[in-house]
């Protein structure tokens, strides 16, 4: 992560769910308009590295966050910090897909709708339809706009909350598995999806497919049980990896 | 639970693994757990059809209310001068010498005073003020002669219900033989008809059951839960809401957690004593008032919905508040936007049930003074009336005969009621659904 800037570094971040340590002391830098991949077998924190990023850790019980993560430089962990603004910058799209109950169209319309960037309609309206064009849905609701995002299958609905989450405009973006439930098809439109938002965001991924990572992302992270064992470009992690680990993971030896 | 299902029905058609001797006894029992199951909905259902039919059978005749044809003499000469220059003024003793002159001209045969006496109680007591609102509604009647229906005496009401049975010995009767027999001339001559007992609905209590009507509880029971639901609705739901979605959870929270599980948990009676002790002793507000009595109430049904609302809060799934807050909602966006929505239609529901309790509520209002007999319909939340479960419990404790009917009458609309809102409580929960 040599040549670009650090779009969110965390330094020492140790998290805990009550008395059990999840997360040991992460030292991870996210560079700027980049892809980084969080691989690691099942329960090794990846979800919970993830949520750091955009304080989602603050409302679960019992959750304690120790260390330092910052954002373009400054602390989000503060007391000056408001949460909510910035979750409106570091978007979030979760493990299982979550439509609130509501229209599609007003899942997507909500961020824009409490963030004011609508001024009008139209505009709105315009949100809506370039984020779900964006996220490869239009196609398939441009005529059951009104329909609830909760009739759509798991993979629509994976893709609204994609969407959903795009329409706020965030600087981040952290997804986590956002393929699980996706078919090839919709999976690769994802992935062009994401390259294409490389440009504007930083684009933090969680995945299970190494396939994936490889496939999409500049930069590979890999977790083991609480610790980041390994960092690095992924064209490195993928094939001369440092750590006995690293390469019994993505060899699928296993996880 | 598909999946499981389908498992199941797998290992049912493999009898290599499962014997079917083993299967048929599964089934046998399967079938021995589901009859129980309906036996229990069998005797709950047929409780409640038992109650409700005997309630009917009682309370259906109070429909009904006898009544006589009478031409009464409005001549000026049977007035007073003060009188003619104002009806207001008209005294009961005046109109019941009206209406007493009437039966005399049907009855001239009846002389001694007891007699007429007795011929005079086939009328309610309670047409006279039926008369005199006529009268003042309408003061050219005065110089002519009127027939009006007028409402016969409880007694006679029930004799020609057939509640009087004629084997018992005259003197032991409320209803004697000679004015038995007056009755029926009376019938015979076409004057008497049973018609639809408009009184019961538009009338407040009376010590005369004949004219004694629900309106006054009605519209006591009303403003009482207006205000049990204009405190305890706003109040309990911002409490839930606070303590479901905000509150730190500590110690302290955790105490009040339990208590006001405690508190839904005390007898009514208690809050009409803190009632009677607080707002009676100490505040000195009106007694007897639908104020109070909403007040005392609220107190009770509080605890529940607090308790209501929390667990429809808690049922709105955790990935909804993480979605909305992951979008940059702040918490109170997130719970008005969101949770409180999809929390709403269970928030109601139990609402209208919390409300349908506290109007079946009777012993706390007894505390503080909504037992007493009031005639006047109130028209404001701090006139002195009654509730309707007050009123069946004061009619079910009169002597007379004919509240037995007006008792059962008056449960069937007490039922009415709650049975309308819990309907209510449906369609809304339904409505709130379709919405999302
Ligand atoms: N809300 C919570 N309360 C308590 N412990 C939790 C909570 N969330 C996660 N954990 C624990 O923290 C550890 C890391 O969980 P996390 O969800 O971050 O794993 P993950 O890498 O995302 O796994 P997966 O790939 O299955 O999603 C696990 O041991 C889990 O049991
Ligand atoms: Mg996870």
């Amino acid at each position: 992560m040599e040549d670009s800037i650090p779009k969110m570094r965390v330094e020492n971040l140790d998290v805990s769910y009550f008395d059990k340590q999840a997360l040991f002391s992460i030292n991870l830098d996210i560079t700027k308009n980049n892809i980084t991949a969080l691989i690691g077998p099942s329960g090794c924190g990846k979800s919970t590295f993830l949520r750091c990023l955009n304080r989602m850790n603050d409302v679960i019980d019992g959750c304690v966050v120790k260390g330092k993560v910052e954002l373009d430089g400054s602390t989000i962990y503060d007391q000056r910090i408001d949460p909510v603004t910035l979750r409106a910058k570091v978007g979030i799209v979760f493990q299982k897909p979550n439509p609130f109950p509501k229209s599609i169209y007003d899942n997507v319309a909500y961020g824009p709708r409490i963030h004011g960037l609508a001024n009008t309609n139209s505009e709105l309206d315009d949100i809506v339809e370039k984020s779900l064009i964006r996220a490869g849905l239009w196609d398939e609701v441009k005529d059951r706009i009104s329909d609830s995002g909760t009739s759509l299958s798991g993979g629509q609905q994976q893709r609204l909350c994609i969407a959903r989450a795009i329409a706020v405009n965030p600087q981040v973006l952290l997804m986590d598995e956002p393929c699980s439930a996706l078919d090839p098809i919709a999976t690769a439109r994802i992935e062009e999806l994401m390259d294409e938002l490389r440009n504007r965001y930083t684009i933090v991924i969680v995945t299970h497919s190494m396939q994936q990572a490889a496939r999409v992302a500049q930069y590979t992270a890999f977790f083991h049980m609480g610790y980041l064992v390994e960092k690095g470009a992924t064209e490195k992690m993928f094939t001369t990896p440092d750590d006995k680990r690293t390469q019994d993971y993505i060899t699928g030896r296993f996880g | 639970m598909n999946n499981l299902d389908n498992n199941n029905q797998l290992t049912d058609e493999s009898p290599s693994e499962y014997s079917s001797d083993r299967l048929l006894k599964r089934q046998k029992k399967e079938k021995r757990f589901q009859l129980l199951g309906k036996l229990s909905v069998l005797a709950s259902v047929s409780f409640l059809f038992i109650l409700f039919i005997s309630i009917i059978e009682k309370g259906s005749s109070a429909i009904r209310q006898s009544e006589v044809l009478l031409s009464i003499d409005l001549s000026t000469e049977n007035f007073r001068q003060e009188v003619l220059m104002d009806p207001k003024k008209i005294r009961g003793s005046e109109l019941n010498k009206l209406t007493r002159n009437s039966l005399i001209k049907l009855f001239p045969n009846v002389q001694s005073r007891s007699d007429r006496r007795m011929l005079y109680s086939l009328i309610s007591s309670g047409a006279r003020h039926e008369l005199r609102d006529r009268i003042i509604q309408n003061r050219d009647l005065i110089g002519g002669i009127i027939s009006v229906w007028l409402p016969l005496s409880d007694d006679a009401d029930m004799y020609l219900k057939g509640n009087i049975k004629k084997d018992v010995p005259s003197n032991l009767r409320r209803f004697k033989d000679n004015q038995i027999s007056w009755l029926d001339q009376l019938m015979s001559d076409g004057l008497v008809r049973k018609s639809f007992n408009f009184r019961f609905f538009t009338n407040g209590d009376s010590r005369e059951p004949e004219i004694a009507g629900t309106l006054g509880a009605l519209i006591g029971s009303f403003f009482t839960l207006l205000v049990t639901f204009l405190i305890s609705f706003p109040i309990g739901v911002m409490a839930a809401i606070y303590l479901e979605e905000f509150s730190p959870k500590n110690r302290f929270t955790e105490i009040i957690e339990v208590n006001i599980n405690n508190l839904a948990a005390v007898p009514s009676i208690v809050f009409g004593l803190l009632g009677l002790g607080v707002f009676l002793s100490f505040f000195e507000f009106p007694r007897s008032a639908p104020l109070v009595g909403g007040m005392v109430l609220s107190l009770m049904t509080l605890p529940t919905i607090i308790i209501v609302s929390r667990a429809s809060l808690k049922a709105v799934p955790g990935s909804i508040r993480e979605a909305a807050l992951g979008l940059g909602a702040s918490k109170m966006q997130m719970v008005l936007h969101h949770v409180l929505p999809l929390g709403m239609p269970g928030i109601l529901t139990g609402g209208i049930l919390g409300m349908a309790r506290a109007l079946g509520e009777t012993a706390p209002l007894l505390m503080i003074g909504m037992v007493a007999f009031i005639v006047d319909i109130p028209t404001k939340i701090d006139d002195p009336s009654t509730a309707l479960p007050v009123q069946i419990f004061l009619w079910a404790d009169s002597p007379e005969r004919a509240f037995v009917e007006r008792t059962s009458a008056a449960i069937m609309l007490l039922l009415f009621f709650l049975l309308t809102m819990n309907f209510v409580a449906v369609l809304l929960r339904q409505k709130f659904e379709k919405r999302w």
